[in-house]
């Protein structure tokens, strides 16, 4: 018992110890910066002061920036900004969308294969492989081939896809906590399986499966920008980053600028999300000092 | 090594079926009947024909057996868009994508590693910083807005390299390596940063070793150390990582084709996926993840074959 009290003091001071690490990385708040500096845009789009999305205007069909649309128009005369931020709500969300699906679905089995172990394990496991066997897009774009094209199907396709990093993350994590006193000690007093799972496997496998969902987030944006560029994702005229960048490459010669902003802002959220994930794996990692 | 091989391949076919059950069992929950995706005929006679040509009266576990029972001997059914067998299709477009892919190797390879081994021999100065940040930028940023923007670049503002096309190195090889240039280089930006990860990581490690300390106290050049006896070493997992990733060039094609207009395999499957053409997907999706996994198996043999300590394990 003494070794699952120490365990349950011990956590809340490693997550401390942490905080206090990610924050002495300027790198890593430069990320989180970004992120948040995106999703304020993105939550914030229904208030800002700027013209409807998908609002046509002739007068200003490939216009480039000015006072009037400060990054341009597009092939319409929608006002590229308006279309920016809020193709930001559907990447976010997409991006956010897919990781929890995958997170519920491969978590769960995950510790199922790593806590019954026998066949469950070998079954999870085998069709985990299965699915890592194929190219993570080429799985994708199979997936939403399959359920038809729309943000909704996007998301449901790059969450089963990232699924099998969450099965195998948290399967060897389970089977690491289970090598652990505490775990014994856990066991030994009578605890049911619920119960043991939810106190002492659960909140051990957190922290690898936050990392890995940040740095998976950066991953399934770039997804979800793709399937919205192979017109498999967001459907006109909703804007969608991806979509935005199908169409602005038909008219390069004519308004480069159509192009230029929602590439730009991949790349940015991207970034964002990989500079907050890669400091949080090292202010998580017990190895680093 | 030709055991191992096999223990290998043992392991990977119960992969492989996994993988036709999910291809096979996705098309057979989309609703809707196949035949009336194959043309504007609608004659009850004339559909019914079709469907016992194609088995598709059998009930679902004998069609998935004579798919797969095909599908072993190269037969992957016939595209319901161009009535062409899909491995004739695949084997007609794999060429083209192999190159591109090959090609984004070779310059991730020329980026990445020697971006690596700078960054870790010079690391915590400024040089490692830099390779890093590019590294960060490349896993960061979009291939195909990469692809975009170097069009707009190169081909529309200075007129360098063409656009769009392609041409067989068989037919006019220097014609085609410069169409392919660009693209390839988009593909393998994201890569040469993976690279770069890996090998400074590996180069890390290596440099600490016992055996470095002991070339160094020798007096050798630091030049010959980290080249002879660091990077040889280095460059064991960095061979292995650059197998597995071709398998996810693969994927990244589909991008980067679909942008210069090189007819691969990436166009075939998207060409396919908007023409509900689902056995031409079966088929890429399979072959695919065969290639994944022989990649695999020959990124495992690479390893054992130039890792000795390796070579006596199970």
């Amino acid at each position: 018992m003494s070794a699952a009290v120490a365990e349950a003091v011990a956590a809340p001071r490693r997550r401390s110890r942490a905080w206090a690490k990610l924050r002495r990385r300027p790198a890593a708040l430069l990320g989180a910066a970004l992120v948040l500096c995106f999703v304020a845009l993105a939550a914030l789009a229904p208030l800002l002061p700027i013209a409807s999305p998908i609002a046509t205007d002739w007068g200003a069909v490939r216009a480039a920036p000015s006072a009037a649309h400060p990054l341009g128009a597009d092939e319409l005369g929608r006002d590229i900004l308006s279309r920016m931020i809020w193709g930001a709500q559907a990447s976010l969300l997409a991006g956010v969308a897919s990781v929890a699906i995958a997170v519920a679905l491969g978590a769960p089995l995950g510790v199922l294969a790593g806590y019954r172990g026998g066949w469950t394990d070998a079954v999870i496991s085998r069709f985990t492989e299965a699915l890592l066997a194929v190219p993570f897009l080429i799985l994708a774009i199979a997936f939403a081939a399959f359920l038809g094209p729309s943000l909704t199907n996007a998301m449901i396709a790059i969450g089963l896809s990232s699924m099998p990093f969450f099965i195998r993350i948290a399967r060897a994590q389970t089977q690491s906590v289970m090598t652990e006193d505490y775990f014994e000690s856990a066991r030994a007093i009578g605890l049911g399986h619920g119960a043991i799972i939810a106190r002492y496997v659960a909140p051990n496998i957190l922290a690898p499966i936050l990392v890995q969902a940040t740095l998976t987030v950066a991953t399934a944006i770039i997804a979800e920008a793709s399937l919205s560029f192979l017109g498999l994702g967001q459907q006109p005229p909703s804007p969608s980053w991806g979509s935005m960048l199908n169409t602005a490459k038909n008219f390069l010669h004519q308004a480069p600028w159509m192009a230029l902003w929602p590439g730009l802002a991949i790349f940015l959220v991207v970034l964002g999300f990989n500079l907050l994930g890669d400091g949080l794996r090292d202010a998580l990692d017990p190895r680093e000092t | 090594m030709l055991a191992f091989i096999a223990r290998r391949l043992m392991i990977a076919a119960p992969t492989v079926v996994l993988i036709s059950m999910l291809v096979f069992g996705l098309q057979k929950l989309l609703p809707g009947d196949p035949v009336l995706a194959m043309g504007e005929d609608r004659d009850p006679a004339v559909l019914e024909a079709l469907r016992e040509q194609y088995r598709l009266n059998d009930p679902v576990a004998v069609q998935y057996a004579t798919w797969i029972a095909g599908a072993a001997q190269g037969d992957l059914g016939v595209s319901l868009r161009t009535r062409q067998p899909v491995a004739d299709l695949i084997a007609a477009k794999a060429p083209v994508t192999l190159q591109l892919a090959a090609m984004a190797l070779g310059f991730a390879l020329l980026i990445g590693v020697p971006m690596g081994v700078l960054s870790a021999v010079k690391q915590n100065t400024w040089a490692d910083y830099l390779a890093n940040a590019v590294a960060l930028s490349g896993l960061s940023v979009p291939n195909f807005w990469l692809g975009i923007m170097l069009i707009l670049l190169v081909s529309v503002n200075l007129g360098w390299l063409p656009a769009s096309g392609y041409v067989s190195p068989s037919e006019d090889f220097a014609r085609s390596m410069q169409t392919m240039l660009m693209p390839a280089f988009v593909l393998g930006t994201g890569l040469a940063a993976t690279l770069m990860r890996h090998t400074r990581s590996a180069m890390l490690g290596v440099l600490r070793a016992d055996y470095v300390r002991t070339a160094r106290a020798k007096g050798l050049s630091e030049r010959r150390v980290i080249l002879k006896h660091a990077l040889r070493n280095a460059l064991v997992p960095v061979i292995t990582v650059s197998a597995l990733i071709f398998g996810e060039l693969l994927g990244g094609a589909v991008l980067t084709e679909q942008i210069f207009t090189i007819p691969g395999f990436g166009k075939l499957v998207v060409d396919a996926v908007f023409t509900r053409d689902y056995a031409v997907v079966q088929g890429i999706v399979l072959c695919t993840a065969v290639a994944f996994i022989l990649l695999n198996l020959a990124a495992d043999v690479a390893q054992r074959a130039l890792n000795p300590r390796l070579r006596d394990a199970p």
